[in-house]
């Protein structure tokens, strides 16, 4: 990620590159890096891993795999603050659409065991 | 016109200087997005509009599978594949997950060789890429052939547990592969053009960037269909 940095916005000045260039090891080391995440995320389920543990890894290797595509290969590191932003944090909103459908469903799932009971 | 698109690149502005730089190019009373070609600046857009729409398919999913009182079928072994006398949980999955990695991985290649105006190596990346994109398709329509004929998922029911299953799987699944499809086609389309030599002629190589934003944002939204869909 330092290497990244390094030879990021300052090293794009010379003239006749244009547009996003950059060093092309970072592009391997990333795609290295999702093959091993992917990996792990597998192995996750083959472990038979449950619960807190399960959900936790799938959510941590799920994120860091969307945060690299998102960076790295998409770019996203050397765009300026504005695009960034202006991309990033609306989706922010689809949690409160998730906390909203979350509370709703554990509702119909109550009113189903009370008035169907189980396995309707 | 290739005037103004090369005016666009180059170096960047200024050094960023946190969030008062955003708040500097917003209220700049010109282009919010400078740098940014507008080509791409539309493509990010509708991008997050995508979001937007997957974003919905998967809430939806949630909000069944939280509210069904029937037991969820196991995807683990809903999606095992038979190899070698015994059942390997997801196989089939994970070959799919490694296949679009990899195609992300060689049209991030092409995007770079693009930039380095080297014609023939970023056509045959954009080919493989599209390759890829292909067998996944290819791998997809086998998985749904086995579900839907070998052991009779169908949109409102299955033999496994909730019936609800059977209509977000194919409505996400879906609608993502209807996403690799179109993008196989937009990849060679431009691939074409690129060996036609339209980037030299304009003067730049960012419709190749474009599609790889589309091309890694479709690899980007099969990480979460994954950890949700598949493996939760």
């Amino acid at each position: 990620m330092a290497h990244a940095q390094a030879h990021g916005p300052t090293h794009a000045a010379p003239a006749k590159t244009e547009g996003q260039q950059h060093p092309i090891g970072i592009y391997f080391k990333i795609w290295g890096l999702l093959f091993v995440l992917s990996a792990l995320s597998y192995m996750v389920d083959y472990l038979q891993f449950e619960g807190y543990l399960r959900w936790s890894l799938i959510m941590l290797f799920m994120l860091l795999k969307a945060g690299l595509i998102v960076a790295i290969f998409m770019h996203m590191m050397w765009e300026r603050l504005a695009l960034i932003y202006a991309i990033l944090v609306p989706p922010s909103v689809l949690l409160v659409l998730v906390a909203l459908m979350a509370l709703e469903s554990d509702y119909t799932w109550l009113t189903r065991i009370t008035f169907f009971g189980q396995g309707s | 016109m290739a005037q103004s698109a090369s005016s666009n690149t180059g170096s960047p502005l200024s050094a960023q200087e946190g969030w008062q730089s955003a708040v500097t190019d917003w209220s700049s009373d010109q282009r919010a997005f400078k740098n940014v070609p507008w080509g791409k600046a539309l493509m990010w857009i509708f991008l997050l509009s995508d979001t937007f729409v997957f974003s919905c398919f998967l809430t939806g999913y949630m909000t069944v599978r939280m509210s069904t009182t029937v037991p969820w079928p196991n995807p683990s072994e809903v999606f095992a594949l038979h190899v070698g006398g015994t059942d390997v949980p997801l196989l089939l999955i994970a070959i799919m997950t490694f296949i679009l990695i990899s195609s992300s991985g060689t049209m991030a290649m092409a995007v770079n060789f693009g930039y380095r105006r080297n014609r023939n190596v970023t056509f045959i990346l954009m080919f493989v890429t599209a390759l890829f994109g292909m067998s996944f398709v290819g791998l997809q329509a086998f998985e749904w052939t086995k579900l839907i004929v070998d052991e009779g998922v169908r949109p409102w029911g299955n033999p496994f547990g909730a019936a609800q299953f059977g209509s977000t799987f194919f409505m996400i699944t879906g609608f993502h592969g209807l996403h690799v499809s179109a993008g196989v086609l937009y990849l060679l389309f431009i691939a074409f053009k690129v060996l036609r030599g339209d980037c030299d002629r304009s003067g730049n190589y960012q419709i190749v960037e474009i599609a790889g934003l589309y091309w890694h944002f479709v690899d980007l939204v099969w990480v979460f269909i994954f950890a949700f869909f598949y493996l939760w």
